[in-house]
């Protein structure tokens, strides 16, 4: 074996002599890996993606025997002027809304709080992030039982009122009904859930600014309130807006949370975009086409929104 | 402007000294130079003037007045970091400004006193830009400005020039001097280049090992070094230091050399007694009559001189300063003799510069 490889290197120093692991060639390999992950995405992405596309111009039951019919931009009209719709996204709108502020107040001051290094921190900071790892669905099965009028411990521990007299999910006091109350409801659990993850991110931009700031911050003469506001609030600003614009992506789709709470309701009052989506497409009249067309506005509006944030992101990092 | 005094001031992280006790006073006005080499302890030693590092033990007195306790934004003392440590995200302007909006100064008061700055360092063209786009020397213009602008006590800087390339160096050396001297500001300078510590100080303070070697004037430690590590130190080649033996009037140098001690000294020294003779490259004239002897082993041209690396014997070489017409061939045999008034002699056990008595 070791004179056949001396001579064919002597004689054809460019060939590669074939040995048991070369029998698949380089191409072979890469075939046997590209494909099988293309042929996956094209079935499960790239086709629903294009085929509902074609529905949203059609009239379309998924429960039907008809095929679709195509009726151009009459979904797209339809939706536009549907007041159900219009409801349903300012329910989203407030949500996402308050949701997100919430969570990037929360979540900043929580990244603070941890940021300085004690006895525990890690340990505190693992602890603080348990939330953003739990299912959805999970987290509002069991919110719905902390908020229970009966025996949840949500009621008992705000002071001064009955305990048995508030229903958050049902969005009644005392059984007068009261707005936003469910709504609020989900509000504060989205924030229980995804203020960690805000901190996660602004605590590694925190951990990234260089001492030396705060330094040249003292010897100015900075009061920590100045050093605050004019230099860690644009430092950890890349950060921050990554961890708003992730949040505000995932609340505008935001599904199974408040599903599992409250299902929508009471009546349509936490009935977000994706909730009213769902019932469209999938409850009662299966409108499929008309779904899909929604589906296209809802995902519209978030590369938008995405595009404004990152243009102040560019803007941000320009000036970090 | 203010004087500065340390009174025993030290400082250890952990077990290790980072500046063992050390007493300075800097009156107002003057350019003081910490030179050391790196790790010394020069820039712990700024950190503590400025608070930003407190002490292990000793006084801090800014104008007599103590503040070894103080937090840096209550000293008014003002430090142009090694890296600039500019502002990323603020833009020039607001840099500069940092210190007095800080002090919550009036928008006009700010206008005026970054006007006045900026004319100062000629730096008006910079001030829309942010620091990430500058030229070191721009930087640290701008990290000046920045100290400047809020007139403080005193200036501390931290190897202000060390990043930066000769040519640019040397003219901002100039630069800080000319404006050190113009607004007459006490100021501590840190550098590891001896040349910059002579070219600027008024005073020279000499540090190794934690520990200061000596302080005086750029002519003191350049012509009286206190001990070996600062003739060695100061000056590019340092001083030569030839170790002889004293008997008999004369020293006994490497390569039967006899050095005649000059009369002042010869009360000073101990018959017998080993010593360090140390002279620099340009207090020993070459010439045919010389007492001592050896040959050259390189020559470097310097422009308006020599420098020849002479052989007495063995490895012990010495560096001569010579005229730059006369040609010197590798393997000459040469004489020369020292300047009796600029020859310095050093015990070699404690290393100290011996002195006229
Ligand atoms: N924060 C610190 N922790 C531990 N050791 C330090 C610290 N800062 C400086 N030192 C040590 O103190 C000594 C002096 O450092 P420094 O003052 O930075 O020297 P120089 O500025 O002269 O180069 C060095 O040995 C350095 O390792
Ligand atoms: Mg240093």
């Amino acid at each position: 074996m070791a004179t056949v490889t001396a001579e064919s290197s002597t004689s054809k120093p460019f060939v590669r002599v074939p040995t048991r692991r070369n029998q698949l060639s380089d191409r072979a390999v890469m075939n046997l890996f590209i494909w099988p992950t293309l042929i996956l995405l094209i079935i499960f992405n790239f086709f629903p993606l294009f085929y509902s596309l074609y529905l949203s111009f059609t009239s379309y039951r998924a429960t039907s025997p008809t095929a679709p019919v195509w009726v151009g931009i009459q979904n797209y009209t339809n939706i536009l002027t549907d007041p159900d719709l219009w409801q349903a996204f300012t329910t989203s709108g407030r949500y996402v809304l308050f949701s997100v502020a919430l969570q990037t107040v929360v979540g900043f001051g929580l990244a603070l709080l941890v940021r300085g290094k004690f006895r525990g921190s890690g340990v505190v900071t693992t602890l603080i992030l348990i939330p953003m790892m739990l299912s959805p669905v999970v987290v509002g099965l069991f919110w719905k039982l902390i908020y229970n009028p009966s025996f949840g411990f949500f009621n008992y521990a705000i002071p001064f009122i009955n305990p048995a007299a508030l229903d958050m999910i049902g969005s009644r006091f005392a059984d007068i009904p009261v707005q936003y109350l469910a709504l609020a409801s989900v509000i504060l659990v989205d924030v229980w859930m995804w203020s960690p993850f805000v901190m996660l991110l602004v605590l590694s931009g925190l951990n990234a600014i260089p001492d030396y700031l705060y330094e040249a911050a003292a010897i100015d003469r900075a009061s920590s309130w100045f050093q605050f506001w004019r230099i860690t609030v644009p430092q950890v600003m890349p950060l921050l807006l990554i961890a708003v614009l992730f949040r505000t992506i995932e609340a505008l789709k935001s599904f199974d949370l408040v599903m599992g709470m409250t299902g929508g309701g009471p009546g349509n009052q936490t009935e977000l975009i994706a909730v009213y989506l769902f019932r469209v497409a999938f409850q009662g009249q299966f409108r499929s086409g008309y779904a899909s067309a929604l589906a296209y506005i809802i995902l519209i509006i978030v590369i938008a929104i995405s595009n404004l944030y990152i243009r102040y992101l560019n803007q941000a990092k320009g000036e970090a | 402007m203010a004087t500065i005094e340390l009174k025993q001031v030290e400082k250890r992280f952990g077990e290790a000294y980072a500046v063992k006790p050390l007493d300075l006073t800097i009156p107002d006005g003057e350019f003081i130079v910490l030179l050391g080499p790196s790790g010394c302890g020069k820039t712990t030693t700024l950190r503590m003037i400025s608070g930003l590092e407190t002490v292990t033990a000793g006084q801090i007195l800014l104008n007599d007045k103590n503040v070894t306790w103080l937090h840096p934004s209550a000293r008014d003392i003002a430090f142009v970091f090694q890296f600039y440590a500019l502002y990323p995200h603020l833009s020039v302007r607001n840099n500069i400004a940092f210190p007095l909006q800080a002090q919550g100064e009036k928008k006009d008061v700010i206008d005026e006193r970054i006007k006045q700055v900026v004319e100062l360092l000629r730096i008006e063209h910079l001030l829309g830009s942010r620091p990430g786009s500058l030229s070191g020397g721009d930087k640290q213009r701008v990290a000046l400005a920045r100290a400047l602008v809020r007139r403080p006590q005193a200036f501390l800087m931290d190897e202000p020039l060390g990043a930066l390339d000769a040519d640019l160096r040397e003219t901002m050396r100039a630069e800080i001097r000319q404006l050190q001297l113009r607004l007459n500001a006490t100021t501590v300078y840190v550098t590891h280049d001896q040349i910059e510590a002579m070219a600027m100080g008024d005073r020279i303070v000499v540090m190794s090992a934690a520990v200061v070697q000596q302080a005086g004037t750029p002519t003191e430690v350049y012509y009286n070094p206190a001990n070996l590590f600062v003739a060695k130190f100061i000056g590019s080649p340092g001083m030569n230091l030839v170790q002889g033996a004293f008997a008999d009037g004369a020293v006994r140098l490497p390569g039967d050399n006899q050095y005649l001690m000059p009369d002042g000294w010869k009360n000073s020294i101990a018959r017998n007694e080993n010593l360090i003779v140390g002279f620099r490259p340009e207090s020993a004239h070459v010439n045919a009559e010389g007492a001592l002897r050896g040959n050259v082993y390189a020559s470097d041209m310097h422009g308006s001189y020599n420098m020849l690396h002479v052989n007495m014997q063995g490895d012990h070489v010495v560096h001569l300063r010579a005229e730059r017409g006369t040609h010197y061939p590798i393997g000459a045999n040469i004489r020369f003799d020292i300047d009796p008034e600029m020859v310095r002699f050093f015990n070699p056990q404690n290393e100290m510069a011996l002195r006229k008595n």
